[in-house]
Parts: structure tokens; sequence; C-alpha cells
């Protein structure tokens, strides 16, 4: 394990990216504390230029852009973490199952996975949020709908090659238990494509989310990067920094979620680099 | 001197920093002559696969290169070539053989294919002369119908086949060395035998020099002419092969050549009355298990192809029968069917009179403890993320036993193995190959079995090691009281282990009995050819 730190850690664009991860989680988490007025208040006039009264500055209605930006880390990162766990959860337990009992069972639900793959996922997410009413918990559901059946098929690949494995036949020998089999002995072998995937899977999340927001679906009470940029955008040419500080900080949490993904993988997997 | 086809002149090569030692090779000097074998023998890590693949200079640089030495080739230091010149003596004058022939084949050329392209790039041979050629090598190294393997995709040969077009396209350009590596390892006995005449034959007539390396002395006894051992990277001994294989000097020549299983087949135990053993703890009657055929991606066959085709065994409490075949020959699923990872499609397996043929996985649950197996690879056997008292101690607590306990017992049974009960909390990747296989050893003891099913238990080990897990298994027997299947294709580990013998051929079995009157009178035509192509049998009789 030390093995691994060492390779995860030592890789200079994981540690820039876990220090702005790290920098966006610390202000989601002290949101109230660094901007304890709602970021809906209407605090000054409309588009004053940023390092005036506001770091920022702020937007049409006169409210302020950092507070917003603050805020709208808080509801980005939430509604994609729990978004992922819940699609990472659902196709875990899909991908597994299938994985491990094949035949029909493994027909069934492959099948079923590849009906969602086959709908372009985010018009499939705008109808999922349509009909649910926008708010954070619709979000959270049509993101986790659309992102599970990659992790599915990347369970029931590990597990299908794993269950062959003779240490799972030993424990069949011994008498274990199904699920306990499943649980115990294969899952935890499964764990490094699955945590590369999910950590993946954040990046798009945000992404979704930010693009429903965009549109006016997200969380109608709840600021966040997309919204900002979606509010911004008629005054792209008057405000330019409405859109682009959002936006920013869009890419450059996406981009660093995508690298450490990438960092775990090589870590994970040392040998895919070192030959 | 001037007799030697290559040189080794001091090679040292270099491990990365990480290995267990600084040196794989470590200041080796040696010579091939002309037209001779020499056999490069050691165990696995002893560095002689790292020595041969630097004559090529295939090592996988950056982290193993080498650190010193020349190797001489008429008159040219490999070493030290440009890439160009050491492209023309790939193949063209130094070629080589693999291990493994289905690895070393491009599954989506046809044979024809690929060996006209290695006489395409050394020679400029017009393509009928080409043919021609390979034509004449194929019937060289007696393959069946030249015109149709040349069409044939590798999968379409059988192992021995694969492995004989490998050294038709060693021998295609007339190299004037072949460097091959553990070549019939991965083959069967009767296969073995086949191309270690072939190549001993060819090398009489083409007067080639063979840098041969293998771990089994029985090879070496069978087409050495000099012996070279390497142990941890060094020379340890380098004689004509007679010399070595009747007076070993270096002790450790004389420990490899004593782990040797001999063919001295076991006595029945104990001189009790031979076939009226105690009561029968498995019966198995009639079983057949059949797959469906692999056709083609999109062949709609629904032929099917039978791995076990009716057999019937027994076992009384306390034997134990070896079933020896070959690859193919359906002896491990048989196994697996006893054992309950397949399902038997006919016939009734009977353990202490109660049939568990075709019950599920839940129903045979509670026959789990009288019955156990122990795996072939103990690479692939132990959970890598669980630590050995865990893996040991899980069978128990499965069936009931507290975790405490069961833990207690796990570390008496590791004692029991031959391992410090401190190896409980580390993790299988701390051990070596046979130290895994005793841990599955205890894994398989701890629910106190009545039957142990060994499939292949030390085929993948060296065989310096295979003799200590041998011992283990018959001692460990004897104080638990077990009975054994043990399923090899070993003949010397059969007479070794047990006292009984069913050969087994084509899912059926052709000959079974005591291993003394199996090994005196075989009387099928099949038994009699794998006696025969035991290697090294001609040098062991005359020792013993």
């Amino acid at each position: 394990m030390q093995g691994f730190w060492q390779r995860f850690l030592g890789n200079p664009r994981v540690t820039l990216s876990l220090l702005w991860l790290g920098f966006i989680v610390a202000v989601a988490a002290a949101a109230p504390l660094l901007a304890p007025t709602s970021p809906f208040a209407i605090v000054s006039k409309p588009f004053s230029p940023p390092f005036g009264e506001f770091l920022l500055g702020t937007d049409s209605l006169g409210r302020s852009l950092l507070a917003g930006l603050i805020h709208g880390a808080r509801t980005s990162l939430l509604i994609a973490i729990i978004a992922t766990l819940a699609a990472v959860a659902f196709g875990t337990l899909i991908g597994s199952v299938a994985g491990f009992y094949g035949g029909i069972i493994d027909d069934v639900l492959m099948r079923l996975s590849e009906f969602f793959q086959t709908i372009p996922s985010f018009i499939f997410a705008i109808v999922l949020v349509a009909i649910l009413a926008p708010s954070a918990y619709s979000l959270v559901i049509a993101i986790a709908t659309v992102s599970w059946p990659p992790i599915a098929r990347v369970v029931r690949g590990e597990v299908i090659s794993i269950k062959s494995r003779e240490f799972v036949q030993a424990a069949i020998v011994v008498g274990q238990r199904d699920m306990a089999i499943l649980v115990g002995q294969v899952l935890p072998n499964a764990l490094s494509p699955l945590i590369v995937t999910g950590s993946l899977l954040v990046a798009n999340a945000i992404l979704i989310e930010s693009a429903l927001s965009f549109l006016g679906l997200g969380a109608p009470d709840l600021m966040s990067w997309g919204f900002q940029i979606g509010a911004g955008r008629a005054f792209l040419r008057d405000a330019w920094w409405l859109v682009t500080v959002p936006g920013v900080a869009i890419l450059l949490t996406v981009l660093a979620i995508n690298l450490v993904g990438e960092g775990l993988n090589d870590a994970l997997n040392p040998r895919l680099r070192d030959l | 001197m001037s007799d030697a086809v290559l040189t080794i002149e001091n090679l040292s090569v270099a491990l990365p920093s990480w290995a267990d030692r600084p040196l794989a090779v470590d200041s080796v000097s040696l010579e091939v002559l002309r037209k001779e074998i020499l056999c490069v023998v050691g165990e696995s890590g002893s560095g002689k696969s790292v020595m041969a693949k630097s004559i090529l200079r295939l090592l996988p640089a950056p982290h193993v290169r080498v650190a010193g030495g020349r190797i001489m080739y008429e008159g040219k230091d490999l070493l030290t070539l440009p890439p160009d010149d050491i492209r023309a003596v790939r193949g063209g004058r130094i070629a080589m053989i693999f291990q493994e022939p289905m690895v070393s084949l491009n599954p989506l050329m046809t044979i024809g294919r690929q060996t006209d392209e290695i006489i395409a790039v050394h020679t400029r041979m017009r393509t009928p002369e080409r043919r021609k050629r390979i034509i004449e090598v194929f019937r060289d190294v007696r393959l069946p119908e030249p015109e149709r393997i040349l069409r044939s995709y590798p999968h379409e040969l059988s192992g021995g086949q694969r492995q004989r077009v490998m050294i038709a396209m060693a021998l295609a350009l007339e190299p004037s060395l072949i460097i091959a590596d553990e070549p019939t390892t991965a083959l069967d006995v009767t296969t073995q035998a086949q191309i270690l005449r072939l190549l001993k034959e060819l090398q009489d007539r083409h007067g080639t020099a063979i840098l041969f390396i293998t771990h089994d002395f029985g090879v070496v006894a069978e087409i050495a002419d000099r012996v070279a051992v390497m142990h941890r990277g060094k020379l340890v001994e380098q004689e004509r092969v007679g010399d070595v294989l009747l007076r070993p000097r270096h002790q450790y020549t004389r420990a490899l050549i004593a782990a040797v299983p001999s063919l001295t087949p076991r006595r029945v135990a104990h001189g009790s009355p031979s076939q009226s053993a105690g009561p029968l703890l498995l019966s198995v009657s009639g079983v057949a298990k059949t797959y469906p055929a692999r056709g083609g991606q999109f062949s709609l066959s629904r032929r099917r192809v039978s791995a076990v085709a009716g057999v019937s065994l027994e076992i009384a409490k306390g034997r134990s029968l070896a079933l020896v075949g070959e690859s193919g020959s359906g002896k491990s699923t048989l196994a697996r069917c006893i054992v309950g990872l397949e399902r038997a499609d006919h016939g009734a397996i009977l353990l202490e009179g109660s049939d568990i043929a075709g019950l599920s996985r839940a129903e045979l649950r509670p026959y789990r403890k009288a019955l156990q197996m122990i795996f072939q690879d103990p690479f692939a056997s132990l959970n890598p993320r669980w630590c050995v008292a865990d893996i040991i101690a899980q069978g128990p607590i499965v069936n009931g036993t507290p975790r405490k306990t069961a833990l207690g017992e796990a570390a008496e049974l590791l004692r029991l193995v031959g391992l410090d009960p401190k190896a409980a909390a580390r993790y299988p990747h701390e051990f070596s190959g046979g130290q895994r296989q005793r841990i599955c050893i205890a894994r398989a003891l701890a629910v106190k079995p009545k039957l142990i099913i060994a499939d292949e238990p030390v085929s993948a080990l060296d065989v310096s090691v295979q003799k200590q897990v041998l011992d283990l298994l018959d001692e460990l027997r004897t104080s638990f009281d077990l009975s054994m299947l043990f399923i090899t294709h070993d003949l010397r580990v059969a007479a070794h282990v047990c006292e009984e013998v069913a050969v087994m051929k084509d899912g059926l079995i052709v000959e079974r009995g005591a291993t003394t009157d199996i090994f005196a009178m075989p009387r099928h035509e099949y038994t009699k050819a794998l006696l025969a192509a035991v290697p090294g049998r001609e040098w062991q009789q005359n020792v013993s």
C-alpha cells in the first residue's frame, strides 16, 4: 500500500489536482461561514465590475458573484457526489449479480443496462428532471439514472474474470454462501477499476448538473455554477466575468477530478506504465 | 576453444532496485560447443532464462540490463553489436524456441504466413522457393500433412504440433545455434518425449548446437551432452552429462537430483491386505459430463464435446488414488464434478453412501466438510486481499466455528504444514509458490475433511519444492487419516504418493490397479506409452 501512495502522490498532476480539489471542498464545506448572506440576496447595484466593492463583482440583479460561486461549489459537489455514489451502488449491484450468476440473469440485466445506454444520456436526464420537477433530489436521480450502466459493465467484467479464479472456487468448496463470496472474495478484488470509473463519473456528474442548471432545470432554491453561467449568458459582451469565472471553476474542477482518476488508475495498475 | 559456437564470458545482468537480489546473472562464463546440446538447469529464479534472453538482447530494458561481460558469437560481441546486425543474428543465425507455443504464435496469421515471414525477412528467396523450403522443414519436424498445416491457424493445431511449428521456424534458416527456453514444460509427457526425440534427431542430422534450458533433470538425462547448473545467478557446475548425473559434485546439484521424484512405485501402506481395505468413502459410478462445443462464433451447431464419458472409481477410507492422464483427458472435469463445482450429466457420486451428484450449491453445503480440494495454481487460489489466518479459518467459520477458535486452529495448522505460525498475519503475495501451496493445504485441512481432491497440486512448482510438498501431503495423510484423490499428469508424482493408479484417456479410465502392478506390468497401450515417455527413465533405473 505504501507503494501505492508513493506512486499516487508522486505524480505532480495528481498533487496539483488534489490541492485544487481540497481547496474547493474546503470552500464548499465552509460556505455558510465564508458567505453568510444568501447567495440570492441583492447586495449592491447590478454589474459592478470585479475587484471593486465585491471581489468578483455582481451580476445582473446585483447578487455577489463570489458568494454565488462559494455556495455553487457546495451544490455542484454535493449533487455530483451523491449522484455518483447512488450510481456506483446501483451499478455495482446490477453488475455483480449479472456477472456472478451469468446465464439468463446476466442477459436480462445487461439488456436492461443497454436500454439505458442507447438513450442519449443528457436528453434522458432532461426528460427525467422535467417529469420529476426540478429539485436537488430529481437532479440526483436523473444523474444517477444516466450514469450507472458503465459502472455495471465494468463491475460485471471484473466479476466474471475474478469468479473463475481458484480462490473463489476454493471458497465455494469450503461452503461459503454466494452472497458472502460475492461481497467478501470477489468485489474487494474488483475495487481498483471501480474506484477509477467512479472518480471519473464525479466529473461527468458535475458537467451534467451544470448543464441542467444552465438550462434552468437545476434546483431552483440552490445557487450553482451552471445556473450562474445560464444567468450571465445574455450579458456576455458587457459583463464577461459573470460567465467566465464559474466556467473556469467548472473547467478546473472537472479537469482536476479527471487527472486524479487517471493518477489513481496509474497508481493502482502500476504495470501498465512500467512495461 | 575453436570448437565453441557461443562463448559467454563473465556475463552479469543487473536487476532493478526492488528485486530480491542485485544481479540476476552473476559473472557466468560458459560455452556452447559445435554439435552439442548444452542443458542449463536451475530452479525458477536462478537466472537461467535471463541469461538466455541476454544472448539475443531480449531483456526487458531499462529495468533489467547487462552489467558486464561479453557474449562472443562468430568472432563478434553480441552485446555491442549495432541494432541492425543483431536483428540479422536473431532468427537467422541464432533461433529461439519459447516455452508456450500458443503465446509465441500470432493467432490471427496462418502458420504458413508466419513461417514465410521469417524466411522472407532474412533471405532473398522468392515465393515458390520459400514455400518449398517451408514444406521441407515441416517434413523435417515430422508435421503431418504440411500443406494443411500451412493453411491452419495456431488454435487449430495441438500443443505438440504448435511446438513443432516453432521448431520448424527455428530451423528454417539453418541457424548454427538454437536457444530453447523450457520448450517442453507446457506439453504433455508423451508429447514432451516426442519433441525431445525430435530435437535430438534434428541436432544429429544438422549439427546445430542447442542451448536447452530446463528445470527437470529427467529431461536433462534424455537429451543433454553437457550440463550447466545455475543457482541464484551463479554457475555452480559445468560438466559432461554422465558426470553430473552419476557423480554430482556441488551440493546444490545433488539436492536438485535428489528432488526428482523416482519412478519406484509406492508399496501398499503397512502391508495391510491389499484390496480389502476399509469401507468405501467415495464411490463414483458412470459419471459423464459434456460441454457444448465451441464452433465458430456464428455457427449454429449444437455439437457437444464429451469431457468425461462414464467413469467409475472407488476410494476406500484411508487410501489414495492417483488419477493420471494428459491434458484434455477429462481428469480435472471429473474432479470438479465430484467436488460440486460442475454438475455431472449422468451418474452417481456416493460420498459415504449418500448421493451428492446433481445437488445444488446450497444442498451440497452439509457435505463440504467431508470433501475438500487443493488447486493447481498456488498463485491464483489465495485471495490476495485476505491475510493468511482469515484464508485458513474461512472454512471453519463458515461451518459455524467461533472466529477466535478458528483463528487459533489456523495458527496450529500453519505449524503443521511447516510454516511459522507468525505467518498468519501476512498476505499471500509475501510467500513463495511452495509456501502458498502449503497455505492451500492448511485451508483444505481446516474443516477436517475425510477426502481431499488434489488437482495437480505440484505441477506449478519447481522440482525441488515439489518433493517437499508431496512429502508433506503424504505425512498429513497418515496423521489426519485422510483419503486422497490425486490428479496428475506426471507418473513419477503418482508413484510417489499413491498406492493405486487409474489411468484416464479421452474421458474414460483405461486401466487401474495397484501402482506396483501397473508400473511392473502395464496392460493398456496408453499406459505403456505414458510410462515410456517419462523423461530420464533409463537414468533413474540405472541409479536405482
